[in-house]
Formats: structure tokens, C-alpha cells, sequence
């Protein structure tokens, strides 16, 4: 008895110390990043904030074009993809629970989670380029095919996996009494997936889907493939843009005074700390549906 | 007891591996991209001959420079001349050695894939964004027998931090005083329009993908995938097509007496192509700091000296252009620079 409860103090313990050195970790990258990013702090100011000029060769260095390239793509993205995966989800988790096409799709669908980014990235420039570019000749466009609306798409298939997946566990989970009771009463099946499965499991794929838009947030290699890199601020989502993941991808390696390269990682403070705030508010959005 | 004897063993042969390994020079080195086919070909000839094995890091110029910088590297390589600016921030002066030379070439998507003729300032100015068509009158008076159509340019640019853009940038600054006050040169630029790809394969991709695109690839790329590139009036007046000649061409020109300094860019040689450059390693002037061993330096020198001379035969068979004979005793001369100690290694 008494090796038994101390091999459980032992285990505790390390739990608790794999939870803090999780938190520690969090901290250090945040305090680290801010160290490297000091000098560009100090030369830029809170200037870096609201200006929209990036111009390495004379060393103005702005983000809002980037956090705004940033948030444009990442909100489209999130429309779509939580739009086809509560689809997928109704799917996977009311209409087809069990079987052959049930497993094959379930399989598919955590396939295309594993796919690398730079894969994703060519899909996007030999599918969904040249389909925006056709929709940008219809409408009379200058038909650029890279774009954000581009990236956009790409970024709502790359995490649309995650979302779907989280999405069917969460609908499979609602009580199968409340769903039968509905059913009792005369309800047809998908009156019974809009007033009952989907109001019971709304706050969980929200969550599945907030957690899923940390990858189109952070997603480089494949945005950088298909948005235009082009350096200026826009809200036209049929122009070339770029993110703030992108910008450091492509401008790490040749950032050859320290202003620059202190930059490029102010920047990377900036989507550490956006992540974060968009993480929190996700949470509160989540946690209202729930308490509904 | 069974124990120890196995650290006994295994002490022995780490002392030995050690010793063994230390019979062979390892020299460390970073920076650009462009020539780095060039340099594992010759650091792999030269391993072979002389028993010298280099590891070089393709990491781009600027990282290439800030390693130097940092002392992490024995040797830098990068595609640009080091600005005055920068070399400032160096903790010792250091030597630039040209290797071989590249250049840029200016690519398009065009029905039919005529052969265009553009000028500098027709360059200048589709890369500036003040033509936009491709039937503008400039461009189809020196192209009577292309077939222009109207359609709008999209102008593809290195998104991606480069020496290709280095070059490029520094060659539109000189031929265009709109392009010096506007964007300037470096290796990233605020571009006034355009979209940008990764690497040399991005903008050569986007340009191959937009009809109507026109974009600026190293030659070597446009070489090795059979692209479409324009013919370039030179500053003789020449209309030149760049290959590797008329990039070693370039090189014909007064050398001045700071071989570090010479900027092929608008040559002023009357066969040279005007979008060409050196590609250089950067070496510190002063070799003793932080206690390198004087054998290693002596090897690092012995290797510069090789790749300058020997090393030249086998520029051309991996699309890069040799060294004009000018230039190689300028750069002998900067190689003996280089000191131990405050003596020059090079005799």
C-alpha cells in the first residue's frame, strides 16, 4: 500500500512539473523573443504598429500590412472551413456513424491532416490559382490567380481537417435520448440536426475550429506559395498581400543589418501576441455559447 | 570493474578518432546560394586533390555576411558587395575575393515567346510600373517583328530576400535616377507593383503561370529550363544576349584599383551583358583572432588561391562565367593582403 501511494506522489509530481515546464517554456519564448526584438522596439517605436511602410533598403520598418494581411486570410479561412466542416461533421457524425464509407472518409479526412504544407502550397498554385484567376477574368479583374482570397482557400482546406474531425467527436457525443425524444415527437432528421444536435454541440466545433485557425495564423510555406508576397497595406481580397508568418519566412535569411533582422523578429513578437489575444477571445466566444 | 574497462576502450578510440580527424583541415563557410553548385563542386575536387574538406552552408549573402560577423564561419560568401554602411558594423576589416561571375536575366510569358530587345530604361520603367502594357510604343518600336499583344504586364519579383535582387537593383539604380530615389537597391526592396515568388523557381513559376508576366531570374535558371528572356542594348550601345560569355565579357573593363569594389552591373565593356556581377568570399584581413591554428589558415588561403586559378575549369560546365584575366591578378593581389600574425600568408 504505502509503495503503491508513493509511486503515485511520483507521478504527480511529474505531471505537475511537465505543466510548468510547458507555462515556463511559453514564458521564455515570449521573453526571449522580446530580448531579440529590443533594438527594432526602440528604432521603430509605436510607429511599427500603425504605419503600413516596409522598406528594408531604407530601414522603415512598419507591420500593419502584415497583421492586417494576417487577420483578413485567417477570418475568410475560418468562415469556410467552419461552414464545410460542420457539413463534414453532420456527416461523419449523424448520417454515416459506422461503415465502409464512414471509415474511408474518416481516414481521408485525417490523411489531408498530416499532408505538409508545402504539398498544400502546390495544390494552391496548380488548383486554386488558375480557379481565382478564371473567376478574376470573369468579373474584370487583373487577373493576378495569387491573392489573399487565394490563400484563403488554401488555409480553409488546410485546417479544415482539424475542425471536421473535433466536429464529428462533438456530435457524436450529444445524448442519443435527446436526438430519439426529438425524433418521438415527429421530428424529421435534419429538423432534429438544427434544433438539437447543432445548438447542443455549437460551442465545441466553434472551439474545434478556433483551435485549428493557430495553423492559418501561423501557416507560412503554403501562403508565401500563393498570396503575391507583395509588401503593401490592402483590404481588396482579390490583391497580392502577405502575412506576418510569410514576411519572416521570405525575409530571414538576407536581413543583413540588425535594425532589420531585430524587425523581422518584433514581427514574430506581434503574431506570438496576436495568437494569443485571438486564442483568449476565442475563449470567451466559446464559453457564451456554451453558457447558452 | 567491467565497467571501467570499457571506459579505458572507449577513451582510447575517441582519442584516436579525435586524432585521426585532426590530420585533415575542416574549414567552415556560409552565404549565398547563387554559386553554391559552383562551390560544392570545387570544394569536392579540391577535397580530393589536397585532403581540405570545406563544409559551406547555402544561407544566403546576408547570412553568409552576419556569420562572418559573428565569427562563426572561417570564410563568408554573398553576392553583393558589402555597402561601406555595413562593413562598418565588422569587428575587423576584412577582403572581398570574386570567385566567378553570374548575371540576371529578364523573363516574360508572351504568346509565341518572341525574343524581345528592351533597353535599360524601358527595364527600369516596366519594373517601376510606368508601362503597363505590353503594346506600349517604346516596346513594340524595338520589336517591329514581335507580335505584342495589349494585354496588361504583371511585373514577378524575389519575394524572398536574394543577391539576384541585389544585383538587379543596383543595375535599375544606375541606369535610372527614378529607380535610385524610388526603391534603391539591396537585397529586399519596397517593390511600387508586382507580386513575388520564392527563390528563382517562385518567380520563374508565377511568370510561367501569368500570361502577360515579366520577371528577373538568375541565367543559369533560365539556362537549365529553356525559358524565354530578353536581348539587352548595353551601354556601348550594343544589343547583347546574356549567355555565359557576354556575362565573362562584362568583366572586361577597367579594374579598378579595390578589385572589392568593382560592380559589373552596366558594364562598360562594348560585348558585355549589363546585368552582370562577381560573387565573392569574405575573409578577414587579420587571421590570428580567437586562436585559429596557422595551418588552417594557410589551407583556407591555399584553397582561395586554387578556386581563383585551377578551380576556374569548372565554372562553365555548371552554367557560371569565369574570371576575366584582369581581374584574377587583382584578386591575387587582394588574397596577399591576407595576414597571421601581421605577415602574409600567401608568399
Amino acid at each position: 500500500m504505502k509503495s503503491e501511494r508513493s509511486s503515485d506522489t511520483a507521478f504527480r509530481t511529474l505531471l505537475v512539473l511537465g505543466g510548468i515546464a510547458v507555462s515556463v517554456l511559453l514564458i521564455a519564448i515570449f521573453v526571449s523573443l522580446t530580448v531579440a526584438a529590443r533594438p527594432a522596439i526602440i528604432a521603430n517605436g509605436f510607429r511599427f504598429l500603425t504605419g503600413s511602410e516596409w522598406d528594408p533598403v531604407t530601414s522603415s520598418f512598419h507591420s500593419l500590412a502584415f497583421v492586417v494581411g494576417t487577420l483578413i486570410t485567417s477570418l475568410i479561412a475560418l468562415v469556410v472551413a467552419t461552414i464545410l466542416s460542420l457539413a463534414l461533421a453532420i456527416l461523419m457524425g449523424e448520417y454515416f456513424r459506422t461503415g465502409a464509407f464512414s471509415a474511408i472518409m474518416r481516414t481521408a479526412v485525417e490523411l489531408l491532416a498530416g499532408i505538409p504544407s508545402v504539398v498544400y502550397g502546390f495544390i494552391g498554385l496548380f488548383f486554386f490559382v488558375p480557379a481565382v484567376r478564371v473567376l478574376e477574368t470573369v468579373l474584370g479583374l487583373p487577373p493576378f490567380g495569387v491573392g489573399m482570397l487565394t490563400t484563403s482557400l488554401l488555409l480553409a482546406f488546410m485546417i479544415l481537417p482539424y475542425s471536421a474531425s473535433i466536429g464529428r467527436e462533438i456530435i457524436s457525443l450529444v445524448p442519443s435520448d435527446l436526438k430519439e425524444a426529438a425524433l418521438s415527437l415527429g421530428a424529421t432528421q435534419s429538423e432534429t440536426i438544427w434544433k438539437i444536435t447543432l445548438p447542443y454541440a455549437t460551442s465545441g466545433i466553434m472551439g474545434g475550429v478556433l483551435l485549428s485557425l493557430g495553423r492559418a495564423l501561423g501557416e507560412t510555406m503554403a501562403v508565401t506559395m500563393v498570396i503575391g508576397n507583395a509588401n503593401v497595406l490592402t483590404f481588396d481580397i482579390f490583391a497580392p498581400g502577405n502575412t506576418m508568418a510569410s514576411v519572416i519566412a521570405n525575409e530571414f535569411s538576407e536581413a543583413t543589418t540588425n535594425v532589420y533582422l531585430s524587425s523581422l523578429i518584433e514581427i514574430g513578437l506581434l503574431l506570438f501576441v496576436v495568437s494569443t489575444l485571438i486564442n483568449i477571445a476565442g475563449k470567451i466566444v466559446v464559453n457564451r455559447m456554451a453558457a447558452r | 570493474m567491467k565497467f571501467s574497462r570499457f571506459a579505458v576502450a572507449a577513451l582510447i578510440l575517441c582519442a584516436a578518432a579525435a586524432l585521426g580527424f585532426g590530420q585533415a583541415v575542416e574549414l567552415v563557410g556560409a552565404g549565398a546560394t547563387f554559386p553554391a553548385p559552383y562551390y560544392s563542386k570545387v570544394f569536392d575536387e579540391y577535397n580530393k586533390q589536397f585532403n581540405v574538406k570545406v563544409n559551406y552552408q547555402s544561407i544566403g549573402s546576408g547570412g553568409g555576411q552576419t556569420q562572418l560577423k559573428n565569427k562563426t564561419v572561417d570564410f563568408g560568401a554573398s553576392d553583393v558587395v558589402v555597402t561601406d554602411e555595413n562593413a562598418k558594423s565588422f569587428p575587423a576589416p576584412f577582403v572581398s575575393i570574386p570567385t566567378v561571375e553570374g548575371s540576371v536575366t529578364i523573363t516574360y510569358n508572351l504568346p509565341g515567346n518572341p525574343t524581345l530587345k528592351l533597353t535599360s530604361d524601358i527595364i527600369a520603367d516596366i519594373f517601376l510600373g510606368k508601362i503597363t502594357r505590353w503594346n506600349d510604343s517604346r516596346i513594340t518600336a524595338l520589336n517591329p517583328d514581335a507580335k505584342l499583344p495589349g494585354t496588361a504586364m504583371t511585373v514577378v519579383h524575389r519575394s524572398d530576400g536574394s543577391g539576384t535582387t541585389g544585383v538587379f537593383s543596383n543595375y535599375l539604380s544606375k541606369v535610372s535616377d527614378e529607380w535610385k530615389n524610388k526603391v534603391g537597391e539591396g537585397t529586399s526592396l519596397k517593390w511600387p507593383v508586382g507580386v513575388g515568388g520564392k527563390g528563382n523557381e517562385g518567380v520563374a513559376g508565377l511568370v510561367k503561370q501569368l500570361p502577360g508576366a515579366v520577371g528577373y531570374v538568375e541565367l543559369i535558371y533560365v539556362l537549365q529550363n529553356n525559358m524565354t528572356f530578353a536581348t539587352v542594348k548595353n551601354k556601348s550601345g550594343n544589343w547583347i544576349v546574356p549567355s555565359l560569355a557576354s556575362t565573362s565579357e562584362a568583366g572586361l573593363m577597367p579594374v579598378p584599383a579595390d578589385v572589392t569594389k568593382m560592380v559589373l552591373t552596366d558594364t562598360d565593356a562594348p560585348k558585355g551583358y549589363s546585368i552582370s556581377s562577381f560573387t565573392w568570399i569574405l575573409v578577414y584581413k587579420e587571421q590570428s583572432y580567437d586562436n585559429r591554428p596557422k595551418d588552417k589558415v594557410a589551407a583556407m588561403m591555399k584553397l582561395l588561391w586554387w578556386m581563383v586559378h585551377d578551380g576556374q575549369q569548372y565554372a562553365e560546365s555548371l552554367a557560371y562565367a569565369r574570371l576575366p584575366k584582369g581581374v584574377v591578378d587583382k584578386a591575387e593581389a587582394v588574397m596577399k593582403s591576407v595576414t597571421y600574425n601581421g605577415t602574409p600568408v600567401l608568399q
